[in-house]
């Protein structure tokens, strides 16, 4: 259990010095800027008075190392400056659209983790068969695909003809029901984009384990396959696989930019997007800062369930 | 067009492509010599499809001016003209046809995407041995350097930086070519890792040779085999990326054709149950599944393994 602890705070440590050096990464290259954002607020014409006006304002005549800890400060107390192209408190801009994206992130997830798991025990008890590489095929297709393909194909053959909306138009108001049903289109897309991965990666999984010896003496015992997998060798795979399933929400972070824009879900993606559009900077800043924590976060759950139930690889440290 | 008809034009349409794979397979093993015909027979069907399907998208891009019928950004008509002759596959929101640009978009985004993976490779491989080659404080100040780069996702990662360097050509190649150099560098390094242990490298660095001559000469030509894979499966990735990007309106700029920004401009009509929008899509999935069936036969091959 000691052992348990240390690994996990010693984790937790490595995960917060890559997220200082990510926002410091973050808060240098606004710097290599050319101009500063006095001069991007102001535009061209400005007068010198006024850009300095401005910058003693946004305390940008403070050497730079002041205004990173001043910045990353705001930054963990929920203040991240004002949106250059809205004027207004960026705090405002993003809680109701991050709530949105989390809402689809955690729809598709409770579809796309079953469902992978499912069919990749289906394609390792089938190996080989006809089940198995039609299977494989389309996960390869799928991979390959851009999600907006993907998107655009579901608006075309499930949109339509009426059976679900093109766009997810929701508001905080909306009622559960609506917005799942709103929903359903751009978590399918983003259920197809990741089941894929997922279901490959637990397919190799189990088959890895398949391969190991007590299994052989499972079968030799004369034990039905379905009760090998489900007893002998999911809970060995779990490892691995809870891995993939964390590893592939972290994807979902990246996807959910693209889908945003297809299906026009008011979302933090779109909210990024439009920031990079109209240099928005100080958007731009905020939302990567959050969408990289997450990937950081999720990363980090990952290392940490696959060496926590891995006697071996907590030896090793 | 709804699922049905599509669930019995799909098994047509992949014993077709199949088919075509299979003749194109044939007819290259008659024209190449015979240590490359036996190589070519190796190939399954799925790869000999990938191949005849780079074949058709390199001529594209290098014929382009002579297979397109009008000027890449020729304004010829009203908006969203139907599928008629002389607009092949009609026109699109300015009016500009859209298989001339589909033609053009091959040259152009193919062309970037190839131009990047290629810039990734050349400074991620030399990055990455050089590492493993020196060791010690310089390869864990780097190697940490790219964790770092690494942990952020490419495409927010990407999005930041074309914030701050703008959405030119020039920085869209510098700014993936520098995102996916940190994954080139990862492969080489830890291949080259397995190389620099080896007596030969001992013996050259004795014989005094020069860390130049140590990367181009001694390690990489034993490298390339899983560096020549990871190519082809990068390319896929930089090639999705840019579409990405293109289709976020981030990529290449108008009025260069471009599949991306083709699906995004067009995508209006799909809600009328016009299908020409989904045509660059498309061209976009079926040029990244033929390389990766090509890239599955050869590191195939590459393994040995034989099951």
């Amino acid at each position: 259990m000691k052992n348990l602890a240390i690994m996990i705070i010693k984790r937790l440590g490595l995960g917060v010095l890559t997220l200082i050096l990510l926002s410091l990464l973050i808060f240098l290259s606004v710097e290599a800027l050319p101009g500063d954002l006095a001069q991007e607020i102001l535009g061209q014409q400005a007068t010198p008075s006024a850009v300095a006006a401005i910058r003693r304002e946004l305390g940008l005549d403070l050497p730079p190392h002041i205004r990173y800890v001043e910045w990353l400060g705001g930054m963990l107390q929920g203040d991240f400056g004002n949106s250059l192209a809205l004027k207004r408190p960026i705090i405002d801009l993003i809680t109701p659209r991050l709530q949105n994206t989390l809402f689809l992130t955690l729809y598709t997830a409770c579809i796309a983790v079953p469902l992978a798991i499912i069919l990749g025990m289906m394609a390792s008890l089938f190996r080989n068969s006809y089940f198995d590489r039609i299977s494989n095929a389309t996960a390869l297709s799928a991979i390959s695909m851009p999600e907006f393909l993907v998107g655009y194909l579901l608006i075309y053959f499930l949109a339509l003809s009426g059976y679900f909306p093109s766009m997810a138009n929701i508001t905080p108001a909306t009622p559960l029901l609506d917005k799942l049903y709103a929903c359903f289109l751009p978590a399918l897309t983003l259920t197809l984009v990741v089941t894929a991965h997922m279901m490959r990666m637990t397919r190799a999984a189990i088959i890895n384990i398949l391969a190991l010896p007590y299994i052989e003496m499972a079968h030799l015992k004369g034990i039905k396959p379905s009760r090998i997998i489900f007893w002998h060798a999911l809970p060995n795979a779990l490892a691995p696989i809870v891995n993939v399933v964390a590893l592939n929400l972290a994807y979902l972070i990246t996807g959910v930019v693209i889908v945003e824009i297809v299906f026009v879900f008011p979302g933090l993606g779109q909210l990024m997007v439009d920031g990079v559009r109209f240099r928005d900077v100080p958007v731009v800043q905020a939302s990567s800062l959050i969408f990289a924590s997450a990937y950081v976060g999720l990363n980090l759950v990952a290392d940490i369930i696959s060496t926590a139930t891995n006697p071996r690889l907590m030896r090793q440290k | 067009m709804n699922i049905i008809s599509v669930l019995i034009w799909l098994p047509i349409v992949v014993v077709v492509s199949l088919a075509s794979g299979w003749f194109f397979q044939q007819g290259l093993i008659r024209i190449v010599n015979a240590p490359t015909a036996k190589f070519l027979r190796t190939a399954p069907l799925t790869a000999s499809f990938g191949m005849l399907v780079i074949a058709i998208y390199v001529t594209c891009s290098v014929f382009a001016p002579i297979i397109a019928p009008f000027g890449e950004s020729e304004i010829l008509s009203g908006a969203f003209e139907p599928w008629a002759s002389p607009y092949i596959l009609g026109t699109d929101n300015l009016g500009r046809d859209v298989f001339t640009r589909l033609v053009y978009g091959a040259r152009n985004t193919v062309g970037i995407a190839f131009l990047i993976t290629a810039l990734a490779f050349f400074v991620g491989t030399l990055m990455g041995i050089y590492s493993a080659l020196k060791g010690g404080v310089i390869d864990q100040v780097i190697g940490r350097f790219i964790d770092v780069l690494m942990a952020i996702p490419s495409l927010i990662f990407s999005l930041l930086m074309l914030t701050i360097f703008g959405t030119s050509v020039i920085s869209l190649v510098l700014v993936i070519a520098t995102i996916d150099s940190t994954r080139v560098f990862r492969l080489a390094r830890s291949v080259a890792l397995n190389i620099v242990q080896l007596d030969y490298i001992e013996a050259a660095k004795l014989r005094g040779e020069s860390t130049v001559y140590l990367i181009t000469r001694e390690i990489l030509p034993n490298a390339t085999a899983p560096l020549a894979a990871e190519f082809g499966l990068r390319f896929c990735f930089v090639f999705l990326m840019i579409s990405s990007l293109s289709f976020l309106g981030l990529g290449l700029q108008p009025p260069t054709a471009d599949w991306g920004s083709m699906v995004r401009d067009n995508a209006e009509l799909i809600s009328f149950g016009d299908i020409t929008p989904l045509i660059p899509a498309g061209a976009i999935a079926v040029l990244t599944i033929a390389v990766n069936f090509v890239v599955d036969w050869l590191l195939h091959r590459a393994s040995g393994l034989k099951d």
